[in-house]
């Protein structure tokens, strides 16, 4: 009866010792995520490397005239953009998980779409559409004489437009985290006697803070990182510094030195709110997967939440996007030809890739700190995370010096013709990596955390350990997580412009790369063609991510 | 389908001559693609030679050939504006070309005099007014838009944009720093709304009359015009009737110069040298509605109908070599 | 089948384990008791191979598995494991749960065996259900199978009854020991519960700051409980103080009791022996007192609690000291009234007084 394995295991007292395996355990998560943090951290140090040679007069300056200003300006947007995704992704998350209202459906997916709109086109959309010259106050002033509008090109415009571009990564998060959740918690919480939404305050919220706090973060720093939009609008911030240090005072020192304060900030940031997080658990046992009975809304709350919800996705995705389309058929005829097959072809491709690279070194990177909850792996994990708080045009230098003095080496060492490294799709894929690392890591981490650790053990005492156990247990939980990282990853990439432009072979052009030859000329209505495909091809993923979460949880 | 078979025709072309004529050049171009496929197009198709480019920004552009070093692929760095071409050549990227057609087709002031770049349009800055508000008359020079009476009527471009930079860049060349920043606080103080973050959006301020007058490159006029044609919109040409040795129009360039380590650089230069020349001007201007460079070439219909103008002379290596001075002095004039 | 030598753990500083030594024969059911941190659980985790042994060895089937620097990985072990949250695999249904330590074992053998184990626990309906729709006493037979299905070498159960209602846990203990016994499996439970350590075990081990105070079958515990933190965790009693005649004799308030004195020395080792005239603590157990009308020892109700077949009286002795006792529930006695007791006592529980 017993099988190969039910023999009776070699009673030798050496014969479990033979491999090297006990002793290299604690060594081997490390050795898979070393090199995924030097993805980050090559080009990040390259940028360090500046703060040797500080360049006083436009330090000086900058100190003096421009800095003071910027250092409020990116405050304010900071803490308004923070606030602004926190309440538009977490409310309408609550609502799509836990509520029930007319349009729920349709609104789980479609208030994803805007991540699909690369943020600087729904800013410049947003700019024509509410400043002085646009229809709105056109027609106010035509028609009624009314000559004021709240001004557009404002502190408040800027983060109003943020808001609407950024909130759908807490919304995703947000969500995920609610739906992993579970009734127990607001049941127990109601048999106490706290009325169901205050049990959302006191239970549910505080449950969902690490994915709430992932896709915060994320959108914080793509705040800090964007120049695009608050371009559009001419609203300065630290980002706008580094790039007038450099483009405009010709001083890439300069500008890689106000970097590393930028991504410096960013590190303590995300180190203090990691220490924050890690002194409570936020797993579940698996008994609470089961999915609550949604809060069926009813009268003015279910109208409450659809024109809440409608509000949303009409500002941040419809309108801009019925602006694009009409744009585009405008340039229709001129522009479209049988390139963009090419164009959508290689950012279809460049994305797909990049986010299956993106998702799989997240999950190693998570799955390692997992293993090893070690200060020194949960450095490594935020050292490899830091690429997506950089602006993209300084991390792309950062990845290019490398590569081309890797490529100088080897072309000395072997006498080649030409570069080996630059200009090939593994080297894009390597720094997109390097961007989106984060975008994969936040939502696989949050997942993993979910999990609890008995599920681990369960398997280990039944035998399963290592990869198989990774692919019978953690796979399978993870899936909703991991599709999260990857339609993110994947949408992201479609819109990456920076490392794009600097890194893909000779006549590797993308949709991203379109839409900048034409913004880069001011042509935004040209722009708008291939901005209109990207969403086209944006909104299969975003689709397809939430049909199979939604189905991860039924 | 016309495409189709020209890029099909394009793919035989450059498969039967993959051997027999391997001659190829490499453009590092921040002048955008729209504008340069149909010349290097023509290019390949009148000498047969292979034209390989990348577009990006300049200052990644740069930042990539100094990475790259001795190895670097690109045989040409072209950009849009002349402060960028001065940069490059500072930094030691660009090589010195000696062609007497260059220098024959190309004004002295819109080349480095050292000829390690060339200009190949003109980008003239000038004033766009609504002409149901202001008189030409009332108009003369950029510096007069710093007089109390423009006051709450002018719009401007933010500084961060390279030509604002540029026009700053030759005020201070001409007039010194404390002047210039007098001029640029005077028109921080007349300006009727926060800078706007393009040309277009400043003129389309002008034509809804939230100002009167405002600074733009001619090509944005030209194409706003050309889809909105009944905009309250007219051209006027500053600084021609003022004494001064340098007077005119603010003018800047799109051009290219040789990289110091071009592996093609016979190739390169003879693509330059096509660039300027007679047969190729038109096309280069004409694409984005800008001026040749070469004085024998006329420009544009559309162009044409703006009238004569006359250009500033100072070389305009001087946006480069002034552009960090002139951003500074924006900075603390208080020009966003 | 299952030795601990000396086995000993710390957290940094903290010493969770100090020199845990016992073993459990083949086919044996053993138990750790004892309250939350006495370190019960880290001594399972060490068996599991979830912590690195720090000092001492475990053996297993006579073979090293756990010694400082070198331990046989938790999933070589053949060591089945329940776990007190369960820890079913969501995404998988009852028969993939059961089956998943099986994929040693060709389609068909698995399905056998995955039959044969519902089939023992009782959810042969509820194959393909998954976790989430089972009710807790279910999933608790699921986590059991899936433990048992591999055949384990041993079987560790992490509390396994805490999450279920006090009737489910004792029909479930009781029927989980039938289930090991039938299978012939050695397992060891950890638990702060003493009725399920009772109703499940053989041998028990009282632990307390990570050392096991008692290693016995729970009669001896109950009985003869080696020192006063077993007597106190062990049933209920009170001490009544007392002093020595003899090395067979002891006197306290209600008479001289006759046997063996003192039983401190068993387990903690070092005492003198307590000779003539020494102060002690006397173990009453609610078993020693039986209720005697006729008795002349008399003692007043103070509380009651109803058992259904009897009552639990705690009672007010003279000296103010209090005992109590179990009286069949037909004597039914107010509060404040007086009853006649006498002392039952086959041997005298007794410890040196602190002084």
């Amino acid at each position: 009866m017993p099988g190969p394995e039910m023999n009776p295991v070699p009673t030798s007292i050496r014969a479990p010792f033979t491999g090297a395996r006990f002793i290299s355990l604690p060594a081997s998560p490390w050795l898979a995520t070393f090199p995924i943090a030097l993805i980050t951290a090559i080009p990040v140090v390259v940028l360090l490397g500046h703060l040797l040679h500080p360049d006083q007069a436009i330090w000086h300056h900058l100190w003096q005239f421009v800095l003071p200003e910027l250092l409020a300006n990116t405050a304010w947007l900071v803490l308004g953009v923070g606030l602004g995704v926190s309440l538009l992704g977490v409310s309408l998350a609550w609502l799509t998980a836990a509520c029930d209202y007319p349009g729920r459906r349709f609104f789980a997916w479609a208030l994803l779409l805007p991540l699909a709109l690369p943020a600087y086109v729904t800013a410049f959309v947003w700019l024509g559409l509410l400043d002085f010259t646009g229809p709105l106050a056109t027609w106010l002033r035509e028609t009624w004489g009314i000559h004021w509008l709240p001004p557009i090109r404002s502190r408040g415009g800027v983060i109003l437009v943020m808001v609407l571009a950024l909130y759908p990564y807490v919304y995703l998060t947000a969500r995920a985290a609610f739906q992993g959740m579970g009734p127990r918690l607001t049941e127990a919480a109601q048999s106490l006697g706290v009325p169901r939404w205050r049990a959302f305050f006191r239970v549910a919220l505080p449950m969902a803070r690490p994915g709430i706090t992932a896709g915060l973060m994320l959108a914080l720093m793509e705040t800090l990182a964007d120049f695009g939009t608050v371009s559009v609008f001419n609203y300065n911030t630290f980002t706008t510094a580094i790039y007038k240090a450099w483009f405009s005072m010709f001083s890439l020192p300069a500008a890689a030195q106000l970097a590393a304060i930028l991504i410096f900030f960013v590190f303590v940031v995300a180190v203090l709110e990691n220490l924050a997080r890690s002194r409570r658990s936020y797993a579940l046992s698996t008994r609470s997967s089961q999915m609550p009975a949604r809060i069926a809304l009813k009268s003015w709350g279910a109208w409450g939440a659809f024109a809440w919800s409608a509000a949303v996705f009409g500002l941040a995705f419809l309108v801009p996007v019925v602006q694009i389309a009409d744009w585009a058929a405008g340039v229709y005829q001129q522009d479209f030809d049988a390139r963009y097959l090419g164009f959508a072809w290689r950012s279809l491709l460049l994305s797909g890739l990049g986010a299956l690279l993106v998702a799989g070194l997240a999950l190693v990177l998570a799955y390692a700190q997992r293993l090893r909850p070690t200060p020194a792996m949960q450095f490594t994990a935020r050292i490899a995370s830091l690429g997506y708080a950089l602006p993209g045009t300084v991390l792309a230098v950062g990845i290019f010096i490398p590569v081309a003095w890797l490529d100088n080496q080897l072309i000395d060492l072997f006498g080649l013709e030409r570069q080996v490294l630059a200009g090939t799709l593994l080297i894009m894929l390597l720094a997109y990596c390097a961007r989106f690392l984060a975008v994969g890591f936040g939502p696989v981490e949050s997942g993993l955390s979910r999990i609890t650790r008995s599920v681990d053990e369960a398997a280990q005492s039944l035998g399963v350990v290592g990869v198989r156990r990774l692919a019978r247990i953690h796979l399978p939980m993870l899936r909703a997580s991991l599709l999260t990282a990857l339609a993110l990853a994947f949408v992201d990439i479609m819109k990456e412009l920076p490392i794009t432009l600097m890194t893909r072979p000779f006549g590797w052009d993308t949709l991203a790369v379109r839409v900048f030859e034409m913004t880069s000329e001011g042509e935004w209505e040209r722009a708008a063609l291939p901005a209109a495909v990207i969403v086209l091809v944006g909104l299969l993923p975003t689709y397809w991510l939430i049909k199979h979460t939604e189905h991860a949880h039924t | 389908m016309h495409r189709i078979r020209t890029s099909l025709a394009a793919l035989a072309l450059s498969l039967s001559t993959v051997t027999a004529l391997a001659a190829e050049v490499v453009v590092y171009s921040a002048r955008n693609e729209q504008l340069i496929k149909p010349l290097f197009d023509a290019y390949t198709r009148e000498t047969g030679v292979q034209v390989k480019f990348i577009t990006d920004k300049e200052g990644p552009l740069m930042a990539r050939l100094k990475a790259e070093g001795a190895n670097t692929p690109a045989d040409l760095f072209m950009t849009v504006d002349a402060g960028n071409l001065w940069q490059a050549a500072e930094e030691g990227l660009l090589q010195p070309v000696n062609s007497k057609s260059l220098q024959a087709n190309i004004p002295a002031h819109l080349r480095d005099p050292d000829n390690q770049w060339f200009g190949l349009s003109v980008r003239a800055r000038t004033l766009i007014y609504n002409p149901n508000k202001v008189k030409p008359g009332e108009l003369s020079t950029y510096e007069d838009l710093a007089d109390p009476k423009w006051k709450g009527r002018l719009c401007l471009r933010t500084s961060k944009k390279v030509y604002n930079q540029s026009l700053v860049a030759m005020m201070i060349k001409e007039y010194g720093e404390p002047k210039t920043e007098q001029i640029v606080r005077g028109w921080v103080a007349n300006l009727a709304t926060d800078p706007l973050p393009d040309d277009t959006k400043a003129m389309e301020a002008v034509a809804a009359g939230l100002c009167d007058v405002t600074l733009v490159n001619t090509y944005y006029f030209g194409r706003l015009m050309e889809k909105k044609p009944n905009l309250p919109l007219a051209i006027f040409w500053p600084n021609q009737n003022v004494k001064a040795k340098n007077a005119g129009v603010h003018v800047n360039i799109s051009g290219a110069g040789v990289t110091k380590h071009a592996k093609n650089r016979q190739e390169a230069i003879r693509l330059l040298e096509w660039l300027a020349s007679d047969k190729a001007q038109n096309l280069y201007a004409d694409v984005n509605l800008e001026y040749p460079v070469n004085p024998k070439v006329k420009p544009d219909p559309v162009v044409a109908a703006w009238g004569n103008f006359k250009q500033n002379l100072i070389n305009v290596a001087e946006a480069g070599r002034l552009q960090t001075q002139a951003v500074m002095l924006m900075d603390r004039a208080g020009y966003k | 089948m299952l030795t601990l030598e000396h086995v000993a753990q710390s957290y940094g500083a903290k010493p969770v384990l100090k020199d845990i030594s016992f073993s459990l024969r083949a086919g044996q059911i053993g138990c750790l008791l004892g309250p939350s941190g006495c370190g019960k659980t880290t001594a399972l985790r060490l068996i599991a191979g979830f912590e690195r042994i720090k000092s001492g060895a475990i053996y297993l089937d006579n073979e090293v598995i756990a010694r400082p620097g070198a331990c046989l990985p938790a999933e070589k072990r053949r060591v089945g494991l329940v776990f007190q949250d369960y820890a079913l695999f969501p995404h998988l249904t009852v028969a993939a749960n059961v089956g998943f330590g099986l994929g040693h074992l060709a389609a068909a053998d698995r399905n056998n065996r995955i039959e044969e184990m519902l089939d023992l626990v009782g959810l042969t309906h509820e194959a393909g259900a998954y976790p989430h729709q089972l009710s807790g006493g279910q999933q608790q037979r699921v986590a059991l199978a899936r433990a048992l299905a591999p055949r384990p070498r041993l079987l560790l159960l992490d509390e396994p009854f805490s999450n279920l209602d006090v009737e489910l846990r004792e029909k479930l203990s009781l029927e989980v020991r039938d289930i090991l016994k039938h299978e012939a499996i050695t397992a060891l439970l950890v638990t702060h519960d003493q009725h399920e350590a009772f109703a499940m075990a053989d041998v028990v081990g009282v632990m307390n700051e990570g050392q096991i105070q008692q290693w016995a079958p729970p009669y001896t515990l109950y009985h003869e409980p080696a020192n006063r933190f077993v007597a106190d965790f062990i049933g209920q009693g009170v001490f009544l103080p007392g002093e020595v005649l003899s090395d067979k004799q002891v006197a306290i308030e209600l008479g001289v009791l006759d046997g063996r004195i003192p039983g401190d020395c068993a387990s903690s080792g070092g005492c003198a022996v307590c000779g003539k005239g020494c102060k002690v603590d006397v173990l009453i157990r609610p078993d020693d007192i039986l209720h005697d009308d006729a008795s002349p020892m008399q003692a007043e109700v103070e509380r009651k609690a109803f058992r259904g077949a009897e009552f639990l009286y705690t009672l007010r002795l003279p000296s103010g000291h209090r005992v109590l006792t179990l009286v069949p529930s037909h004597h039914n006695h107010a509060i404040g009234e007086k009853i006649g007791i006498r002392l039952d006592i086959d041997h005298v529980v007794a410890f040196r007084s602190a002084e």
